[in-house]
């Protein structure tokens, strides 16, 4: 059957075209990849090539012609049996155009008045449990340790994981335990790490790769977001990353502007990740448990100084606590102050000197950046109708820049001041200790911006 | 390229001969229509065609058992049409519809079958080889025989996470095979121009790693390799370096004006070297088939393709609802 040869696409934004050359001519035989044709595009010109073999039975439109549409008819090919007479038949046929189907509807912009918040507000361990005292450093470790002995796919990769027990000490201990299969010291080579591991969770395992810094994840953020994030997508979800990739993060003290950055906000922007960054270290070790066991890439910031304070830990065998939900570490009236990781410092010495100004402020450890608790804190705001935010990461795009607008989004009626956002300077980390001091919000900065949005 | 030397393992049966031509023809005839649906509009974005470098895969999957792996960049249809999967669903995710690998969420560059043990289908340059190493690791650690098949191009061959990877995988004896389907072009970008050493597979010796390079035209050529690499990691004996010199007859993508070399290049390369046209000559010259034989072959090919289209512009678009799926595993 004669078959028409349609003016081709040949970029993705390609509409028309000039057909600028024919490279053959009426009555000769073309193969599959014979080049029939130049056609020029609004970016280069292409060559066109035959699908099919057959013969050439006319060229319908003439080199030289501009504007031609995509999917015009240009030629008719005759195959093999056809007879001229076949010519009539095929320019004749509807040709066969591409599929046009209408976007489906978009939903409406909400225009009805938003959610009621529904915070859990369930407790993350029932009271009067025995409590012991340990370090985020020690809960980290019992974390993975108890992780480990519990299910024979975790392992552990990083610079120094294994003989020198960990650059912060994170893992000390778990070789003696677990032996070199499981505990697996790598070269200094982030990015193939991070690929391997993400590669190893396909493969069924539940890899923690340790990054002895967040700042030198950097090296592998591709791996991290391109490959572990958004693969159980691309896939149609046939390819979840059960991975926890950890670290420690944010500023630690006079090491300078390469290794003192918050990534918090940076990871907590991916869709496919989740992000968790802890304060305390019964959160330490009750969300890292959970993020080992969750089938999908899991973002865990630590922080060095946070590593050897000492907090209250459930005695409670396998004690998790879900990611996504926040936590009211001080209830208060008067104001609400949101924080995470090492932010909750700034936000909980803060709340507890303005109680001598007689204010009553309520404090919100978000814990999960990605899942975030919305809830909790439009809840709390809702009573409040005050909010400042802290964190030591910078101002531009900053976690409190999005709790901001989603509380001018859910519960604009309910605020009485704008949402003040404290946050790490607009500048790299300096070295001096004065500037260093500076560059990081503080304890007076929250006091001062909970005066503001409390008009005290 | 230099020219084809005779193969020497003769003791090929009729029937793999034959099953070569079928997969490889398979392969060529899929992607000349992709390049066809593409032109009218039925398929976007980028859509890189693996037309001339058909011997590669087949050549390489002949040697795979159950079990076994394999991960590429973006040029991947051939790949995912040599280890079974099926035509329809490749072709219907090439026109993004629900009936797609991935119901139409990742596109030419990105599919993925669980079944299959094919591991996509992957967008940035290089990325892919540690995931590979990865899925190598897995097998090491579950301490079963499988191996991975990574494959990946000259241009990726100088991506700096390759050779963090070489390393890695070398140290802790990785069972990989990287697979450096060398088509002499890394996008315009001619080998010489790119690339400091003219042999790719001998970048391996700085870590330890064996490597060869296999004349890619050649699909027997191609699986007398596969058999000595994977025998090697299967034996616990680490990596392998297999740099496959083939050729691609289309552009980079569909969108790819070509300037960088001559028509006459690409004709003599398909006029002197095609992987398809050697077996074919095999089958007839051996007396292996007739004519007959291969036009019955041609045209059930030509069916599955049809059908392949078919099915592709049939198949509905996702369902609006598809947009929020799949962003995370359930737990």
């Amino acid at each position: 059957m004669a078959t028409e040869i349609l003016m081709p696409a040949l970029s993705p934004t390609m509409e028309e075209g000039t057909l600028a050359k024919w490279l053959v001519k009426e009555g000769d035989t073309v193969a599959s990849g014979d080049i029939m044709a130049e056609i020029e595009t609004d970016k280069a010109t292409m060559e066109f090539e035959a699908v099919d073999e057959g013969t050439i039975g006319k060229i319908l439109i003439a080199e030289g012609t501009e504007g031609v549409k995509v999917n015009t008819a240009i030629a008719i090919l005759l195959e093999e049996g056809d007879s001229a007479d076949d010519i009539a038949s095929a320019a004749s046929a509807q040709a066969p155009v591409a599929e046009v189907t209408a976007p489906a509807p978009v939903a409406a912009a909400a225009t009805a008045a938003p959610a009621a918040p529904q915070p859990d507000t369930s407790p993350d361990w029932p009271e009067g449990t025995e409590m012991q005292t340990m370090t985020v450093r020690e809960a980290l470790n019992t974390a993975m340790a108890e992780e480990m002995r519990n299910d024979g796919s975790v392992f552990v990769m990083g610079e120094e994981v294994a003989e020198y027990q960990g650059a912060y000490k994170i893992t000390q201990g778990l070789l003696d335990e677990f032996g070199a299969k499981r505990v697996i010291d790598t070269p200094i080579t982030e990015h193939g790490f991070a690929g391997i591991g993400v590669g190893a969770a396909w493969g069924g395992l539940r890899p923690i790769v340790e990054f002895m810094t967040w700042n030198f994840a950097m090296q592998a953020i591709d791996q991290i977001i391109n490959s572990a994030g958004k693969t159980n997508y691309m896939s149609g979800g046939q390819l979840g990353c059960s991975i926890v990739f950890r670290g420690t993060n944010g500023a630690a003290a006079r090491v300078g502007a390469q290794h003192s950055q918050d990534y918090a906000a940076w990871y907590a922007q991916v869709p496919g990740l989740k992000v968790v960054q802890p304060y305390s270290a019964a959160d330490a070790k009750g969300l890292l448990k959970t993020a080992i066991r969750d089938p999908n890439p899991v973002i865990f910031l630590e922080n060095e100084i946070l590593y050897g304070r000492s907090f209250e830990v459930p005695k409670i065998d396998d004690f998790t606590i879900p990611l996504g939900k926040a936590r009211i570490a001080r209830s208060g009236n008067d104001v609400t102050i949101v924080s995470f990781g090492i932010g909750m410092s700034y936000a909980l010495e803060a709340a507890e000197k303005l109680t001598e100004d007689g204010i009553d402020a309520e404090v919100i450890d978000l814990r999960s950046l990605r899942p975030l608790d919305y809830d909790t804190v439009i809840a709390s705001v809702m009573k409040t109708n005050r909010c400042v935010t802290v964190e030591e990461g910078w101002p531009v795009a900053s976690i409190g820049n999005h709790i901001s607008a989603t509380l001018m989004e859910r519960a604009f009626d309910y605020l009485d001041a704008p949402v003040i956002n404290c946050t790490g300077k607009d500048v790299p980390m300096p070295y001096a200790a004065n500037l260093e001091k500076m560059a990081l919000t503080s304890t007076a900065e929250v006091m001062d911006a909970v005066r503001q949005v409390t008009y005290r | 390229m230099a020219a084809r030397k005779p193969t020497k393992n003769s003791n090929i049966s009729t029937d793999e001969l034959k099953e070569f031509y079928r997969d490889m023809l398979l392969i060529r005839r899929f992607e000349e229509k992709a390049g066809q649906l593409y032109g009218m509009g039925l398929i976007g974005g980028f859509c890189h065609l693996y037309i001339g470098q058909e011997a590669v895969v087949v050549g390489l999957e002949s040697a795979t058992k159950e079990g076994d792996k394999r991960i590429t960049t973006y040029r991947d249809h051939g790949h995912m049409l040599a280890c079974g999967m099926d035509a329809n669903g490749v072709m219907a995710e090439l026109t993004g519809r629900a009936g797609g690998y991935s119901r139409g969420k990742g596109g030419s560059m990105h599919m993925f079958s669980r079944e299959k043990h094919f591991y996509g289908g992957h967008g940035i340059v290089g990325a892919n080889v540690p995931l590979g190493a990865g899925l190598a690791f897995a097998d090491q650690y579950n301490g079963n025989d499988n191996v991975t098949f990574t494959y990946f191009g000259d241009g990726a061959a100088n991506q700096g996470q390759v050779y963090e990877t070489f390393n890695m995988a070398a140290l802790w004896s990785l069972p990989v095979i990287f697979v450096i389907e060398n088509n002499q072009y890394a996008m315009g970008t001619s080998q010489k121009r790119s690339t400091s050493t003219p042999d790719i597979y001998t970048r391996g010796e700085a870590f330890g790693i064996p490597g060869e390079a296999v004349d890619g035209m050649d699909v027997l050529a191609v699986k007398a390799a596969s058999e000595k690499a994977t025998a090697h990691c299967r034996a616990g004996k680490g990596p392998y370096i297999l740099e496959v010199k083939t050729y691609r007859y289309r552009g980079h993508s569909m969108s790819d004006p070509a300037k960088y070399r001559t028509r006459e290049e690409v004709q003599k390369v398909r006029e002197e070297k095609d992987a398809i046209e050697h077996v074919r000559d095999l089958l007839l010259s051996g007396k292996h088939a007739t004519e007959d034989d291969l036009k019955a072959i041609d045209k059930e090919i030509k069916e599955i393709v049809n059908a392949s289209a078919e099915f592709a512009k049939e198949s509905p678009e996702p369902d609006p609802s598809e947009l929020w799926t799949d962003i995370y595993a359930d737990a």
